[in-house]
């Protein structure tokens, strides 16, 4: 054979390899986007059939009463999470501006290190954690305990998606101000923080869809209600929680509901995302030129 | 050293033996210059020689910098701005600052960019006439009038530069330092911002960094020229008028690098 015939011989059985591995990573990425699209479709096609004007305007119906939604559930899907945020927010964010600003040296990096830890902790951990301090104590259940258990789950997303956002406001930004003889708090207040504002947002957003789905930890916590409930001090009903009890249940048309619920948290977690797409796209923008 | 240090009670600001670290890093040693009032003095010298460096310990931004140091005196006014109770924001009120890279504050408007650290207690016409005053003195006025409440991401480079000049000048310093102010700009920007240079020392003293040898000849009043030694340290080499240094320096390191033989 000569060297020629060698080379191409060679040339040859580098193609195939090239083409089986292109066709192989193919492969796996129709089959992970096929799996996702498959879930996604089935929960729809399962929750816009059962979802109807009662279902979102109504208090759950006993068993065997058929109808019934899951308003209370939303409701206080809302709260828990406002209340979350109100607690999460403020520490996140300041904890963020604190660790951007002022980020080297060995009480920053423990800061960096805890959040790293606490995110990795399992939500179910953190769920026992907020029965441990906020419900076995008071003796009883409560919606502020799920926000508690909530703003743990948020607050390391915040710390970092907050860093990150401040420290993308180029630090020509906060000279500029300083230059002009503006203090810190104003220079970070008036000039950083408004530059960060998209990103900051995007930080919200993918931090209320990283709990909106969450039901492990309400299930000692906000532990769920038939009623209508407003008082944070008591127990609530959750829509994730409603959608876990109704799924488990042996009644079809409680399992239709629990689609419906399913596919209603699916469709809250992919507006946030979107929008929390969108708001990134407009940071970036704002900080081109 | 040369007429400039000895021309008594004409510098506003002067430095004395003025280093600048970061960290353990001496990016410029013993620097001891003075910047008379009401006339430009450039700063030339090859990349690294810590020019902006040297600049930016003038108005104490340099400490914002991490683990940034300063030793040595900066002399304003006769007053040490290092002296243990000065406070830096004062410092910088009096001491503008318009840096190599254009940083309008992208969040605010055309104006409220211009009026960022001016028009406290003032009411809206004073502002206004405040605001117009600073970009008729960046002649930047009649290309902006019509859009004030805009972003300023959306002028051109050379429009954000004069901005970011009459945002400084708004703040009525009595020194302005400039660092390579037309770097990034087109040589028409450029000849607008020179001429500008030349007007604002009516009012202002200016410090400005320049790479460009021209550029120091046509607008400056003194020269100084820096170099760094064999451990990386800015040194200043001299300081003289600008006509002087150019045509008969007194350094041969000068000379070499006026005619193009390094850096
Ligand atoms: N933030 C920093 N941290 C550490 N070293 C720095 C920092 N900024 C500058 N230096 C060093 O200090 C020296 C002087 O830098 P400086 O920016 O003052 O030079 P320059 O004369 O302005 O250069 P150029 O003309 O390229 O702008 C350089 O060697 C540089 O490596
Ligand atoms: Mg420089």
């Amino acid at each position: 054979m000569t060297v020629a015939a060698l080379r191409y011989g060679r040339l040859k059985r580098r193609r195939a390899y090239g083409w089986l591995g292109i066709a192989l990573a193919l492969f796996c990425a129709v089959l992970a986007a096929g799996a996702l699209l498959a879930i996604l479709g089935y929960v729809v096609v399962q929750g816009v059939a059962a979802i109807n004007w009662d279902f979102l305007t109504q208090l759950p119906h006993p068993i065997g009463v058929p109808g019934g939604g899951v308003a209370n559930g939303i409701v206080g899907t809302f709260i828990i999470i406002a209340t979350a945020m109100a607690i999460a927010v403020p520490i996140g964010l300041l904890t963020g501006i604190y660790l951007a600003l002022f980020g080297r040296g060995p009480i920053p990096e423990a800061l960096r290190f805890l959040s790293d830890v606490l995110s990795g902790v399992p939500s179910i951990a953190i769920g026992l954690f907020a029965y441990a301090v906020l419900v076995a104590p008071l003796k009883h259940f409560s919606a502020f305990s799920a926000s508690f258990a909530f703003a743990m789950l948020m607050l390391p997303l915040l710390v970092r998606t907050s860093e990150q956002a401040i420290r993308s406001v180029p630090q020509t930004v906060r000279e500029g101000a300083l230059a002009l003889g503006m203090s810190n708090f104003r220079a970070t207040v008036g000039i950083v923080l408004p530059t960060a504002r998209p990103a900051i947002i995007t930080a919200l957003l993918l931090a209320i869809a990283r709990v909106t789905g969450e039901t492990a930890p309400l299930l000692f916590t906000a532990f769920g209600s038939q009623y209508w409930e407003l008082n944070p001090n008591n127990p609530m009903a959750v829509l994730a929680l409603q959608v876990f009890n109704y799924a488990i249940s042996p009644y079809p048309n409680w399992q239709a509901q629990a689609w419906a619920g399913a596919f209603l948290l699916v469709a809250a977690v992919f507006v946030l995302s979107v929008g929390a797409r969108l708001m990134l796209s407009r940071a970036m923008r704002g900080l081109e030129s | 050293m040369s007429a400039v240090a000895t021309a008594a009670g004409q510098e506003l600001l002067a430095t004395k033996d003025l280093s600048a670290y970061y960290g353990e890093r001496e990016a410029v040693g013993n620097v001891s210059l003075s910047f008379p009032r009401k006339a430009v003095t450039a700063v030339i010298g090859p990349s690294g020689c810590g020019k902006t460096t040297l600049l930016r310990c003038l108005n104490r931004i340099h400490e914002v910098a991490f683990e940034a140091r300063v030793k040595g005196r900066v002399l304003l006014d006769g007053e040490d701005i290092y002296g243990g109770d000065v406070d830096p924001m004062a410092i910088r009120r009096r001491i503008g600052m318009v840096f190599q890279r254009p940083n309008p504050f992208p969040t605010l408007s055309i104006l409220d960019n211009a009026l960022a650290c001016a028009g406290k207690g003032l009411n809206r016409r004073q502002k206004m006439e405040c605001a117009e005053r600073a970009l008729h003195a960046a002649a930047l006025w009649d290309e902006v009038k019509d859009k004030l409440r805009t972003s300023p991401l959306r002028l051109s480079g050379g429009q954000q530069q004069r901005l970011c000049i009459a945002r400084a000048v708004a703040a009525e310093p009595e020194v302005l330092l400039m660092d390579e102010p037309t770097a990034s700009l087109d040589p028409i920007a450029t000849a607008v911002i020179e001429e500008l240079m030349a007007r604002l020392t009516d009012e202002f003293t200016i410090v400005a960094v320049t790479h460009n040898m021209q550029q120091a000849a046509r607008v400056s009043d003194y020269s100084a020229f820096m170099l760094a030694d064999e451990h990386g340290v800015g040194r200043l080499i001299e300081v003289d008028e600008t006509g002087k240094l150019f045509t008969k320096p007194s350094d041969p390191r000068t000379e070499d690098y006026i005619t193009g033989r390094f850096g």
